[in-house]
């Protein structure tokens, strides 16, 4: 979904959202309260600037704005893949970001992450997977890697994994292997308003996905082995 | 004597780091807590899913300790592997040890249990700063031939503290990643000086992105984490805005730079095309020369 349909959906014309380059932020007026909305979108590739621009967002939402509920948008093709970004040291950068909404989190700000389009490896941890709970659109695309290039990496036959992912969520392409693993709370779709309305009183800051996962068959061991080096 | 870190294997740093005959690992091989999925693909598995953890005495003190075995897969994040780490932080919360040590050895997620991998990775970040929430610091050692990349690269920088060898590497993706999607004029992942000099400890060091740096040996290793247990930062609204302060500042002052040397003459360093030579106990020497410059 493009950006500023999802907006018109969450938002009707209550909302202050601007497209910055990849960039999207700004606030929004719901249910009678105002939202930081923040995140990317054209499939952004996360380097060290679009990483501390999201930062920023978020620590003056902390900074100023207490309790505040926070949107993450996410739109992401995964990092940003240049040498330059590695000397700077992009593995700082992206956990600042997300140290920063676990910051927003522990400081009582509810925060919801929403996959509007793609989500793709390393750019959706430090997003959408450090929120309260992460959603997704049905429609959108949330992977690491796609299964020819999982193929060639692993050098396992690509038919084989075609075949295997039918039954397994563990590694395939696929927001529904998301949703069954935990990682994405729930899939917003029909009326988007009462969709967000719920998430923010959802919100919490436990840590529910491997519970949920065992739940629903798509990651069975993780909740149990967690639990076993806790009580050993 | 010195034991390679580099060359020793996950237990053996486990071993050699921590005081003697005080490890007491859990989950150990005995139980086969394996992953379900490798078999799946017909893939050998590992009766540890590669990766140790357990308590143990540092200095007297009491610690939970995780190493990752970068023999196996690549030290790659798959879920039980990704449990097991979020396992050690949660149960940290409850036994309150003096620190939580990850000797990091990680190409990032695991790509046979891509989904699993990635949000774990999540899940152990979020427990990772639970912990340093309550003030256990939490001290990363990254000294593996592998490296520490990908989601493992992000999980290091949420730590309280990074100790890094001259010839570990730190970074998000791997120089091969790289050339392959944008091409050797990119990023040549053959030119080792290259690859060291953008990703190695000195590099980090120097600008602050790993805290101590040592030989490869474990017993700095272990002397290093000995000398910061007990030393906790915990997040707040106050080390987040110095952090993002610190993080501008980099990027407006090399924010165009486009190699090591470049980012080392600039701040200051004395003769930058030498610190490839030097020793690894030389480089704090020549960092305290420009404290403000770089870090």
């Amino acid at each position: 979904m493009n950006w500023e349909t999802l907006l018109a959906a969450l938002f009707g014309n209550s909302h202050e959202v601007k497209r910055d380059g990849d960039l999207l932020s700004g606030s929004a007026e719901f249910n009678g309260r105002t939202l930081t909305v923040v995140g990317t979108t054209n499939h952004a590739a996360i380097g060290v600037e679009l990483a501390l621009a999201q930062a920023r967002v978020v620590l003056n939402t902390v900074r100023e704005y207490p309790g505040r509920g926070i949107l993450l948008l996410v739109d992401t093709q995964g990092q940003r893949l240049r040498h330059r970004d590695e000397l700077l040291g992009i593995n700082r950068y992206m956990a600042h970001m997300g140290c920063c909404v676990e910051l927003a989190r522990r400081q009582h700000h509810p925060v919801i992450g929403l996959v509007y389009d793609q989500a793709l490896s390393g750019g959706f941890i430090t997003s959408g997977l450090m929120a309260d709970a992460c959603y997704a659109l049905p429609e959108a695309e949330i992977r690491v890697m796609r299964l020819p290039a999982m193929a060639r990496v692993t050098k396992i036959d690509e038919q084989r994994l075609a075949e295997l992912s039918k039954s397994n969520p563990v590694f395939a392409p696929g927001v529904e292997n998301y949703v069954a693993m935990g990682g994405i709370r729930a899939l917003w779709s029909g009326d988007l308003k009462a969709c967000l309305s719920a998430a923010l009183l959802d919100a919490s800051t436990l840590d529910a996905r491997a519970a949920d996962g065992a739940a629903r068959g798509g990651r069975r061991l993780a909740a149990q082995v967690t639990a076993r080096v806790v009580n050993a | 004597m010195n034991r390679s870190f580099a060359e020793s294997t996950a237990r053996e740093r486990v071993t050699h780091l921590l005081d003697a005959d005080t490890f007491h690992e859990i989950l150990g091989p005995a139980e086969r807590v394996v992953s379900p999925h490798l078999a799946l693909l017909g893939v050998p598995s590992a009766f540890d899913d590669g990766v140790v953890i357990g308590s143990g005495l540092l200095d007297g003190q009491a610690i939970l300790v995780a190493a990752q075995e970068g023999e196996f897969m690549g030290g790659g994040v798959g879920e039980v592997h990704g449990a097991k780490l979020v396992g050690l932080f949660k149960r940290a919360l409850v036994v309150q040890p003096a620190a939580v040590i990850v000797l990091a050895e990680s190409g990032g997620v695991r790509l046979h249990e891509a989904n699993a991998g990635l949000i774990a990775v999540s899940e152990v970040m979020r427990a990772l700063l639970d912990v340093r929430a309550q003030g256990v610091p939490v001290i990363m050692l990254i000294g593996g031939a592998n490296g520490c990349f990908g989601g493992m690269g992000l999980i290091a920088r949420c730590a309280d503290h990074v100790v890094m060898s001259d010839i570990g590497r730190l970074a998000m993706s791997g120089p091969e990643v790289i050339e392959s999607s944008n091409g050797v004029e990119e990023f040549d992942s053959r030119d080792r000086a290259l690859v060291w000099r953008t990703t190695g400890g000195k590099h980090r060091y120097l600008t602050g992105d790993c805290d101590v740096l040592v030989e490869d040996d474990v017993a700095q290793f272990r002397a290093a984490a000995m000398g910061l247990l007990g030393q906790s930062l915990p997040l707040s609204l106050a080390s987040m805005e110095a952090e993002h302060a610190l993080l501008a500042s980099r990027l407006s002052r090399y924010g165009d730079c486009r190699d090591a040397l470049d980012i080392w003459q600039r701040s200051g360093v004395a003769e930058p095309l030498r610190v490839a030579d030097m020793e690894a106990g030389q480089m704090p020497v020549l960092k305290a020369l420009n404290p403000k410059e770089l870090a």
